[in-house]
C-alpha cells in the first residue's frame, strides 16, 4: 500500500493528496496549525492546492494560545 | 561593567551573546521573562513589540508591577532591560504586529522568540518568519496553560521551528506564573543554546 507518515501515523496516499486531504484523513478538525511535508514549510493558504508526495513524512503541529 | 554583570557567566557565553541578536515578538507572559533572562544572560542587542498596555490581570505572571499599570509594556520592559544591562541595545516598538513588520523590524535577528497569546497570530509569525528565514530558528511557546503536569512540558522540534510546551493545554483553563515563566525560560534557555553554536 502506498503511504504517507503523519506525525508516526501511518495513513494510506492516493494520487493528487492534499494537505488538506491529510488533515480530513487524521481529523484534524483544529485550524490553527504548522505544517511541514518532507521538511518543507506549507502555509495555510497551501492546504488545498499543495500536493503530498507518496511516502512523504508529514509534521503537525497544533497551535495553542496562552501566552 | 559587562565584565562584573557576567562574571558568573559561562566561559565563552558572554563573547558569543554580546555579538547576538534576538527579537522577541509580544511582551505578556512569555515575552517579558524570556526577554529579562535573556539580557540577564548577556544578549548584545534585542528587538521587542508589542501594542498593549499593562493590566492588573497581566501581573499574575508577567514581569510587570502595580505602578506601571497603564503603562505601554513595551516601553516598561525596555526600561527594566536597560536598568539591567544598559550596554545590551535595546530595540522596541509599540505596534499592532502585521507579517509586514517581520522582515521589516525583525529581519536582522539571528533567532526570534514566538511570544504571542493567541493562536491565529503564532501561525501567521511562525509561517512569515519560517518562509522568510528558512534557516533562522524561531522558538514557540506552545501550551503553557494551568499548573502541575511538568513531566509533559517539552520541546518539539521541526527543522528550525521549536515548540516549548505541552501542546495540549489553551487559556481557557487559567494561566499560572510558575508554568509560563518555565516554559518562556525553555525558550530562552534554547535562544542561549543555539546562539552558542551558532555564532
Amino acid at each position: 500500500m502506498d503511504t504517507v507518515n503523519v506525525n508516526g501515523n501511518i495513513i494510506e496516499w492516493k494520487e493528487n493528496m492534499t494537505v488538506q486531504d491529510v488533515l480530513t484523513a487524521m481529523k484534524y478538525t483544529f485550524k490553527l496549525l504548522i505544517v511541514k511535508v518532507n521538511g518543507e514549510l506549507v502555509r495555510r493558504d497551501q492546504y488545498d492546492s499543495y500536493k503530498v508526495p507518496c511516502k512523504s513524512e508529514i509534521d503537525v503541529i497544533h497551535l495553542m494560545s496562552g501566552g | 561593567m559587562m565584565t562584573d554583570i557576567f562574571s558568573r557567566n559561562i566561559a565563552g557565553m558572554t563573547d558569543k551573546l554580546s555579538r547576538s541578536v534576538v527579537a522577541v515578538a509580544g511582551c505578556g507572559g512569555i515575552g517579558s521573562n524570556a526577554a529579562v533572562s535573556l539580557v540577564r544572560a548577556g544578549l548584545g542587542k534585542i528587538i521587542i513589540a508589542d501594542m498593549d498596555i499593562i493590566e492588573v490581570s497581566n501581573l499574575n505572571r508577567q514581569y510587570y508591577f502595580t505602578d506601571e499599570i497603564g503603562s505601554k509594556k513595551v516601553f516598561t520592559l525596555k526600561s527594566r532591560l536597560n536598568s539591567i544591562n544598559a550596554d545590551c541595545e535595546t530595540v522596541a516598538y509599540h505596534k499592532e504586529l502585521v507579517r509586514e513588520d517581520v522582515k521589516t523590524l525583525f529581519g536582522s535577528a539571528d533567532i526570534l522568540i514566538e511570544a504571542f497569546d493567541k493562536a491565529e497570530s503564532k501561525q501567521w509569525l511562525i509561517e512569515e518568519w519560517s518562509s522568510l528565514y528558512p534557516d533562522k530558528p524561531v522558538i514557540s511557546g506552545n501550551g503553557l496553560s494551568g499548573y502541575g503536569d511538568f513531566e509533559s512540558i517539552k520541546i518539539r522540534k521541526m527543522g528550525n521551528i521549536y515548540f516549548c510546551g505541552d501542546g495540549v493545554t489553551t487559556q481557557e483553563i487559567g494561566l499560572c506564573s510558575a508554568r509560563v515563566a518555565i516554559i518562556s525560560n525553555m525558550q530562552a534557555n534554547l535562544a542561549i543554546e543555539l546562539l552558542m553554536k551558532l555564532k
